[in-house]
Order: C-alpha cells, then structure tokens, then sequence
C-alpha cells in the first residue's frame, strides 16, 4: 500500500510494457492516478493493463512509437479524450545503449536511438507542455536520464549523448514553465534490474556478481520500484516547489 | 494509510524552528518516535506542542544542545539511543546564515563561528550517529545544504564555505557507507520562507524587508518562496525507506534557482 498522492490526477507513463516503467505505472495506479501505459509494445502493454486493473487500479494502453511525432500527438489526444486532462508524465522509453566505440559507432543505429531517446523525449515533453499550459492547473513531468547523462560508458556513445540531453532539455522546460507551476524533473537511475539492463550483460557477457559494484555503491542492482518511488515523489504535490532537479537514484555511482 | 516511519526513531537537529520543525511534523504524522534537539529549548517546546497537537500519542525526546559542540552532540545522540535504542533517521539541519557582505570585511571570528555550526555541527552529528548505524546495519540521514552549497551566491562567505562543505562531506561519507546499509544525502534549499530568510531579509533592507522578499523572488522559475512543508515533504521521503537506492547525491529543491546562478 502507498499514500494516494495522484488521486484524481491523470498519468502518462511512456515504455510501460516492462522494467521500470511498468513498475512506475503500477505504483501510480496503487497512489491512485489514472494510468497511461504508452508503448509500442502492444502485448506487454495491455498485459501491464490487465494486471494494474486486477489490482483494483484503472489503467489504459495507448500504442505510441515516441519517435513519431504524429503518434505522439495521438497520445495526448487520446490521454484527453479518455480521463479528461493530463497532470503528469513520466517519459521513460528508451532503447537499449548501444555498443560500438567512438571511433566506429553505428550510424544508422544513432539515428535510431537518437530519434527516440533523445528526439522522442523531447517530443513526449514538448506535447505534454502544449496540454498542461493549456489546462492552465500546472503539472509535473518526470523525464527519465541515467548515469549515462552525467558519467562516459565506453561503446555507448549514442545512448550517453542522448541521456546528457535529456538532462539538459529537462532544466530548459523547468525554467521556461515554472511560472505556469508546470514542474519539469529527472531521475537519472544507476544500474536498474531490468530486461535493459538483463539485455546488456548479456551482450557484453558480464555477470551480475561482476557489474554491480562497479556501478553501485550498495553492491547490488537497484530494483525498479525503487526508481518508480523517486519519480512518484516527483509526480506527486509533495514535491510542489522541487523543479528544474535531477535525482540521481545510483546508490552514490555518480558522486565518485 | 501507510506510514514510512511507524516505529522507527528520527533525530532531528534545528528543531525548534524552520526546516527543522516542519520535518518533526510531517514525520511525527508517520508514526516516528521524535528525538528533537535544538540550541533554544523554548523552541523545542513550542515544536513538541505542535507535534502533540496533531499527533497525541507521539513519542518525543527533547534535548538541548549546541551542535558546535561535539561534547554535546555525542550527549544528544546517547540520550536518544537509550530513550529509543536506535537512531534509523537522522536530519542534520541546524544551521545559522550568518552576515552578509563582501569576502574582505567578513571577520575571521564571524567566519570561525558560521563553520563551527554549519560544517563542525553536521561534522560531529554524522561521526556519532554513523557509529551507532553501522552498528545496525541501517539507517539513513539528510544533511542540510543549500543552493549556496553548489552554486556561488555573493555576499556570504562563511555560508558558502560551510555549506559546500556539507556537500563534501556527504558525497565522501555516502561513499564510505553505503556497504553498510546506510545512505547519506543532502538536501540544498533555496529561499524558503522561514525566521532565517525573513532575518536575511531584514539585513538586506531593515525597513522594507518584505518588498524586499518579492523582489528577492522575482528571478526564481516559479516566482515566490518555498514553504517549510514543502522542504518536510522531501526529508520525510530521503529518510524513508523509499529512498535507499538515493545516496550521496544532494538534492535542490527552490523552484529551480540553482539552475540560474
Ligand atoms: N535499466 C537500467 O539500468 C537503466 C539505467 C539508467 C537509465 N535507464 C533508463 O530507464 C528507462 C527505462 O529503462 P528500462 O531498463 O526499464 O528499459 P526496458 O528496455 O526494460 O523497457 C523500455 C520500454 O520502453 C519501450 N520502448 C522502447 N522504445 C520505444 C518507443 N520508440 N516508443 C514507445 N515505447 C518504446 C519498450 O517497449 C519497453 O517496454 C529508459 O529511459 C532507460 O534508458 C535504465
Ligand atoms: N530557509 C532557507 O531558505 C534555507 C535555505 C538553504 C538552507 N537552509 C538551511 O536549513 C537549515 C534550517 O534553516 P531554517 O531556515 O529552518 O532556519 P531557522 O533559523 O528557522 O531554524 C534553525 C534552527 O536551528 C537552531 N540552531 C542554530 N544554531 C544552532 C546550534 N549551534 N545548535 C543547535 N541548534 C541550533 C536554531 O535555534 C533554530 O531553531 C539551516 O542549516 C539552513 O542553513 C535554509
């Protein structure tokens, strides 16, 4: 059980098929918001859906690909369309890092990651402003950063560009929307137990016993509910005069 | 409704006022027995009353102490260990601001005294509560920074000096602990309106002090102060469970000002 901090707001939750996201989406729904799960993921999506509604929550799938303007749009369109109005968004999809040094990076995959880590972002973002100014209450956008937006990965460049512009285009929109009381924030996670992060120690062949204490303090990956509460907090009203801020939920990695 | 802090012993430093004693309350709220210690013991009276206003039942330890002095503060974290048996939570926030005016014409005496309080004080409040957590396994603690902890502000430098200190020292400590369970943040408020801003104020214009204020907030995204409520809100959840996986890392909350010096 959670304190019912979004009750009676409205939620968007991009990449909320899985990982974190998922679990950002089952907490918001468990404090009471009015979930959308969005992600181009239509069979994970609507499984998250049915398990959020078999948990007493109320929750919807909207199909978006992040990358596509158009469909973006749609989103927010539908989000309006079914609950009303918009009051906070966690935008969270991302694709997997990619794995290539400087040197040799693979163009076609940075304009792919580009077009959805960084532009589809920013994208997310820029519409969800457009509804909030337009409803004139306020709100509060969680963008979703890492480590990545603050320290180097080798053989990650694309993925650690586009998570520095994330951290950037975040502190613009709180400067731009304070005054409108439109919060705009980040979590910048650590090594989070997800099938991202599954995904890329299979690729690079590393255990679990091997990686994490090179990323965190604690010795341990961090859970994906522990992500979400960081971005609940930032959601909800109790953090009514926290804008334009990253929380870095790494156990310590970048303050090292 | 669900209490992050039933059961558990939250101590708290600059109680009696401000940051310190909206803190108390939202956490006394959660269920947590209150170790509460203050310079002014008047001070520390009128939060308890607050506190058992809205929560009858709460458990709460007063202690007078000057967080300047180490004697004192190994007092204060005994006193509460033997009332409580354990410290969980700790808010090391007592802090004093200071006088405002170029780095040349601060004094050696003024600077002396802002550092004792504000780096000495939290200095003395880890050393003795990190030995009582390692012991446990657990615990947390928010030191109090501030927006002129990270970022150059003008016309305080003992402040500036003292609180990017604390910065320091919770990156170094959150590093030192965090294989022991423990996590160590920092939190860096911006203008919040409490009796230390309103006395900051008044040293900016004795006559005029509250225009001053608005004028003061002007610059800020979201154009007005924070409330200490707000600034409790977020202690409640760096001290609770909730926040584990956040450590050594400061957290601003000012409506984004720092992002403007
Ligand atoms: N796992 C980690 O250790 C870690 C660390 C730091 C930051 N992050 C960030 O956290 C966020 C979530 O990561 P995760 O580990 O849960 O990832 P994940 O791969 O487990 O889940 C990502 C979700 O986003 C969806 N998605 C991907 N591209 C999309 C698109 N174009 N449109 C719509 N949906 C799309 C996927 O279908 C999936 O459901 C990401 O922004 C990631 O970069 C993860
Ligand atoms: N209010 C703000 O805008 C703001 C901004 C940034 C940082 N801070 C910091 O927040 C903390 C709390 O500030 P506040 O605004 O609540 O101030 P406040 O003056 O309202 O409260 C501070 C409390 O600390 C106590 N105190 C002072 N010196 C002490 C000592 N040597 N030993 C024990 N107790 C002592 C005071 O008696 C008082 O009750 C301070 O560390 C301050 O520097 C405040």
């Amino acid at each position: 059980m959670t304190f019912p901090v979004l009750e009676g707001k409205v939620a968007i939750v991009t990449g909320s098929a899985m990982g974190m996201g998922l679990a950002t989406a089952k907490l918001f729904a468990a404090a009471k918001a009015k979930v959308i799960v969005a992600d181009f993921n239509e069979e994970k999506g609507k499984e998250a859906v049915t398990e959020i509604e078999a948990n007493g929550g109320t929750a919807h799938f909207i199909k978006v690909d992040i990358s596509n303007s158009d469909q973006v749009q749609s989103m927010i369109a539908e989000t309006v369309e079914k609950y009303g109005h918009l009051d906070v968004a966690v935008n969270n999809a991302a694709l997997t890092p990619d794995n290539a040094p400087a040197a040799e990076f693979d163009e076609a995959y940075w304009d792919k990651l580009i077009s959805i880590d960084l532009t589809g972002t920013a994208l997310c973002m820029k519409y969800e402003l457009q509804q909030m100014i337009k409803q004139g209450n306020g709100g509060s956008i969680v963008n979703i950063s890492s480590v990545s937006g603050f320290r180097p990965q080798p053989n990650n460049i694309a993925y650690v560009a586009a998570k520095h512009g994330v951290v950037g285009m975040t502190k613009v929109a709180a400067m731009e929307n304070g005054d409108k009381n439109i919060r705009v924030n980040s979590v910048a996670p650590g090594a989070i137990d997800t099938p991202m992060l599954r995904g890329s120690l299979e690729e690079t062949g590393q255990t679990e016993e091997e990686f994490a204490p090179q990323l965190s303090l604690l010795g341990r990956f961090g859970q994906p509910e522990e992500i979400a509460e960081a971005s609940l907090w930032l959601a909800s009203d109790q953090s009514s005069y926290v804008t334009g801020t990253v929380i870095h939920a790494d156990a310590g990695y970048t303050s090292r | 409704m669900h209490n992050r802090f039933d059961g558990k012993v939250v101590l708290i430093t600059g109680a009696g006022s401000g940051l310190g004693q909206a803190s108390a309350l939202q956490i006394a709220k959660e269920g947590a027995r209150l170790s509460l210690v203050d310079l002014n013991t008047a001070s520390l009276e009128e939060t308890k009353n607050k506190v058992l206003e809205s929560v009858p039942k709460a458990d709460v330890l007063l202690t007078t102490a000057d967080v300047s002095d180490e004697k004192a503060v190994e007092n204060y974290v005994n006193q509460t260990v033997q009332q409580f048996g354990a410290v969980d939570a700790f808010f090391n926030n007592a802090g004093i601001e200071g006088k405002q005016n170029l780095t040349e014409d601060f004094g050696i005496e003024e600077f002396q005294k802002v550092i004792n309080v504000n780096l000495n004080g939290i200095f003395y409040g880890m050393k003795h509560v990190l030995k009582v957590m390692k012991k446990q396994g657990s615990g947390s603690i928010v030191n109090t920074a501030s927006v002129g902890g990270i970022r150059g502000v003008g016309n305080q430098s003992g402040y500036a000096a003292s609180k990017h200190g604390v910065a320091g020292l919770t990156k170094n400590s959150g590093i030192e602990y965090g294989q022991y369970g423990i996590s160590i943040k920092a939190i860096a408020p911006g203008a919040i309106m409490t009796p230390m801003v309103e006395g900051s104020l008044k040293q900016m214009d004795p006559d005029n002090w509250e225009e001053a204020g608005k004028e003061f907030v002007k610059p800020n995204p979201m154009k007005r102060f924070g409330k200490p409520e707000e600034v409790g809100y977020l202690v409640a959840f760096l001290l609770s469970d909730q926040a584990n996986f956040i450590n050594a890392t400061i957290i601003p909350i000012d409506g984004g000002q720092a992002n403007k010096y």
